[in-house]
């Protein structure tokens, strides 16, 4: 049995990348893939620690936010379908007309 | 008894018509008189009804004297309206002031109502011919009516007058007469007395106005003092309380009072308005400025006649005025050529007579005076007005008929346009070629030409003069009898001078008008006036004739009726008095004849008095320079005192310093410097600009936050999260 540290720390590992490649990355499509790894480390962490403690509720919240993220993943694509048909980009840099 | 008691009572009760009666004429005269005067008979509607008016007075005046007379000539007080009552005297500090209108009829007063109402009457009757031709000299038709309305205002006025029951309601007629006096004088405002546009008539009626108010000022002071010490204004309560108070106080009132005595029956040192006033036409002289007016302040002070002789230093003053106004005026008189003037002067003389006689403690004398003065003045005022008019008859006369004298070439000119009422040709005519027909040195052997106004005119002046057995001799003679008697030589002789001079001047007047050849054509062509003028003048020659018969030596009528009202003793007769005056008047006609009437003026000719006297009749011709010398005295000062105000108090400092500098001033620097600069601009607006400011300029860095990179947006939200996280964890 692998200590649940591991798991532990592949999802910290997992989440840092993927909040460095919000961070960095300007491609749009990246930045989702990007949010979805976040949402997969806490995912890893959530059932990680469900088994430790013997408790589903780690396990249902996991569920809970596969279909949350599917429903994000919907809505997101669309956003960026969106924006590409009005700015022919969907490099994030360029998504500034709110700025004041 | 019974029968005529009941019927005195009745006749009391009629004494507001005194007043009502010439009110309702000039109401009538007022409203109708216009639609009157478009009438043929209009004139002689408006005269009748002010002479009715003036006449019904009379009646009632006569009623009132003989009620008197059956009660055994103990007067009433006929309470007419409340005036005003202020506070109630039963409660309180007891300060109160009670003013009603009631009529006093008793002897003094009854004697005042019949000259005024009498002699008044006689005058409207004479006036509603004088003016018929007046009005056609002076070329206004229109102002025929305005003369009746003020004429009847007048008697109103000196009705309530002599009339009233208090010092209050005295002085309302007062100040009433005062101004039909001002109005009369200015009748012809826009004129001066020969008809030339100029403003004298009406600056004679100013001054005459003004100086009334001079006096007057005296006798508000008197007022005030009275009722601040006695509370009341009512002779009764006054003469009452003023036995117990202190003489120093009576003394005050009486002299304050003889300020306005001074004033209105023109004594010195307030005499000067008096000759101006002939500026009226003749009629108002005779009426106001001679017979009844001005002998207000003999009346005042002989209805105060207790008070005056609680103070026998008061007594002395004012019989040192009346005595000295005699002399000082006659000798003016003997100076003056305008036929008028020498009146007037005489009018202010003999006023000096009264006045030093009420202030001897006279009281008798100095009302009998009164009353045959107002006959003879009357006469000789009115006689005057005819002779004026005869020579404008001559002027008139000549100028139709085309008759032009070297002398004067401005006859055909007038003549020619004289019935175009024209202003223009008195404007362009020369003025010193203006015909004046009340020069005396313009008349001369009207004797001839106007023998009705001679005779009456020679009455006048005889009795004027005080030759026997006409009413001046007696009247004046009780004077001059009662200053000897009384130990006041010092008046006793001032006041014989006067009647020397009395006689020489009219003497003079009486040569150079009615002797002598004629100076000027239209004194040769004076034509003599009609019955409606000479009637009236006969009555009043008459009177003066018989006039002394009211009090002659030995009867005592006038003492003896008088005495019911104020305390008299009857006046002895003192043959030696009596004929050292007659003596000396007698004297002064021969000597006027010796210098006028011997040798007859010749035109041109100075007076023959010129050269002997000298400067001295220089100084009459002047009068003195009395008029200069209050200009240069008072008015010059006055106007520059006013100047002084007007300019430098009231300009300079009130308003350029005051106004502009301090209180502008500093309002302009409150509202521009302090307020606006400090307060609003660098406190309340830098406040405001600040935070302003503030705010911008924190926005402004605040704004870098949101450069719009969606990816430093998401860092934020990292590191928030981290911070809460490490937050809540490390807690």
């Amino acid at each position: 049995m692998v200590p649940e540290i591991y798991y532990l720390v592949l999802s910290a590992i997992l989440f840092t990348m993927g909040a460095l490649g919000v961070l960095a990355r300007r491609n749009a499509l990246i930045i989702f893939m990007s949010v979805e790894l976040m949402l997969n480390a806490a995912n890893l962490a959530f059932v990680s620690f469900a088994n430790t403690y013997q408790q589903l509720n780690g396990q249902i919240i996991v569920f809970f936010v596969i279909a949350v993220a599917a429903a994000e993943v919907a809505v997101g694509l669309a956003l960026i379908v969106a924006i590409f048909k009005s700015k022919h980009s969907i490099d994030v840099d360029q998504m500034s007309s709110l700025k004041g | 008894m019974l029968l005529s008691e009941s019927i005195s009572t009745n006749f009391f009760s009629l004494a507001p018509w005194l007043v009502f009666a010439p009110v309702l004429g000039l109401l009538v005269n007022v409203i109708f008189g216009g639609w009157f005067l478009k009438r043929a008979w209009g004139e002689t509607a408006v005269g009748t009804v002010a002479s009715l008016a003036s006449g019904a007075a009379f009646v009632v005046s006569a009623l009132l004297a003989w009620s008197v007379y059956a009660s055994g000539g103990h007067g009433e007080s006929v309470f007419l309206a409340q005036w005003m009552h202020i506070g109630d005297p039963s409660t309180g500090s007891g300060q109160a002031l009670i003013l009603d209108w009631t009529f006093r009829v008793d002897s003094l007063s009854t004697t005042m109502m019949l000259v005024v109402s009498g002699v008044g009457t006689l005058i409207h009757i004479y006036a509603i011919g004088y003016m018929h031709e007046d009005v056609r000299f002076k070329k206004d038709e229109k102002r025929y009516q305005r003369f009746f309305v003020f004429l009847n205002l007048f008697i109103a006025a000196m009705m309530i007058l002599v009339s009233g029951d208090s010092y209050l309601m005295l002085f309302v007629g007062w100040e009433g007469v005062g101004l039909c006096s001002f109005l009369l004088i200015g009748f012809w405002y826009d004129m001066d007395t020969l008809g030339r546009s100029s403003w004298a008539n009406s600056n004679a009626a100013k001054k005459a106005f003004i100086t009334n108010r001079i006096g007057d000022l005296g006798f508000l002071i008197a007022g005030f003092l009275m009722f601040w010490a006695f509370k009341s204004f009512d002779f009764d309560t006054v003469f009452t309380a003023a036995e117990s108070a202190s003489p120093e106080l009576i003394v005050l009132i009486t002299l304050f009072m003889l300020v306005g005595v001074a004033g209105k029956s023109a004594q010195i040192p307030l005499y000067v308005w008096l000759p101006d006033a002939m500026a009226g036409p003749t009629p108002v002289s005779a009426l106001i400025h001679a017979a009844t007016m001005v002998t207000a302040g003999v009346y005042l002070i002989s209805r105060s006649a207790p008070l005056y002789t609680l103070v026998p230093e008061a007594q002395y003053v004012v019989a040192m005025t009346g005595a000295a106004t005699a002399l000082f005026a006659a000798t003016i008189a003997v100076g003056q050529y305008d036929i008028k003037k020498v009146l007037a002067y005489s009018t202010i003389s003999q006023l000096g007579f009264m006045v030093a006689a009420v202030g001897m403690g006279a009281f008798v004398a100095g009302m009998f005076h009164l009353v045959t003065h107002a006959f003879f003045k009357a006469l000789l005022f009115l006689s005057a007005g005819s002779v004026i008019l005869g020579l404008e008859r001559g002027h008139h006369h000549l100028a139709h008929h085309g008759h032009g004298t070297p002398k004067s070439p401005d006859f055909g000119h007038a003549g020619a346009k004289s019935d175009a009422r024209s202003q223009e040709t008195l404007d362009s005519g020369h003025p010193e070629e203006v015909f004046d027909p009340g020069d005396m040195r313009n008349m001369g052997g009207l004797r001839k030409t106007m023998p009705v106004t001679f005779w009456l005119y020679l009455i006048g002046t005889l009795a004027l003069a005080g030759i026997f057995p006409f009413a001046g001799f007696w009247s004046k003679d009780e004077i001059l009898a009662d200053a000897f008697r009384e130990g006041y030589t010092g008046v006793y002789w001032l006041l014989t001078i006067a009647a020397f001079f009395t006689a020489f001047y009219m003497g003079r007047q009486i040569w150079m008008v009615f002797f002598g050849e004629p100076r000027h054509e239209a004194a040769a062509h004076a034509e003599e006036s009609k019955p409606v003028i000479t009637v009236p003048l006969m009555v009043l020659a008459f009177l003066s004739i018989v006039g002394g018969a009211l009090n002659l030596p030995g009867l005592h009528t006038f003492t003896e009726w008088l005495e019911h009202t104020i305390e008299v003793h009857a006046g002895e007769f003192v043959m030696s008095v009596a004929l050292i005056s007659t003596a000396l008047a007698l004297a002064a006609i021969v000597i006027s004849w010796l210098i006028y009437g011997r040798n007859p003026l010749k035109a041109g000719q100075p007076d023959p008095l010129k050269k002997p006297l000298g400067l001295l009749f220089t100084g009459m011709e002047n009068k003195w320079f009395v008029d200069e010398g209050y200009k240069a005295v008072f008015l010059d000062n006055y106007v520059r005192i006013s100047k002084f105000l007007a300019d430098v108090i009231d300009w300079r400092f009130w308003h350029d310093w005051f106004h502009e500098k301090v209180i502008a001033g500093a309002y302009n620097w409150l509202s521009n410097v302090a307020l606006n600069e400090y307060a609003d601009q660098k406190g309340i607006d830098a406040f405001a600009n600040g935070l302003g400011e503030w705010t911008k300029e924190v926005s402004a860095s605040l704004r870098r936050i949101q450069n719009g990179f969606v990816r430093s947006y998401a860092l934020s939200v990292l590191l928030g999260v981290v911070l809460i996280l490490g937050y809540l964890l490390l807690k």
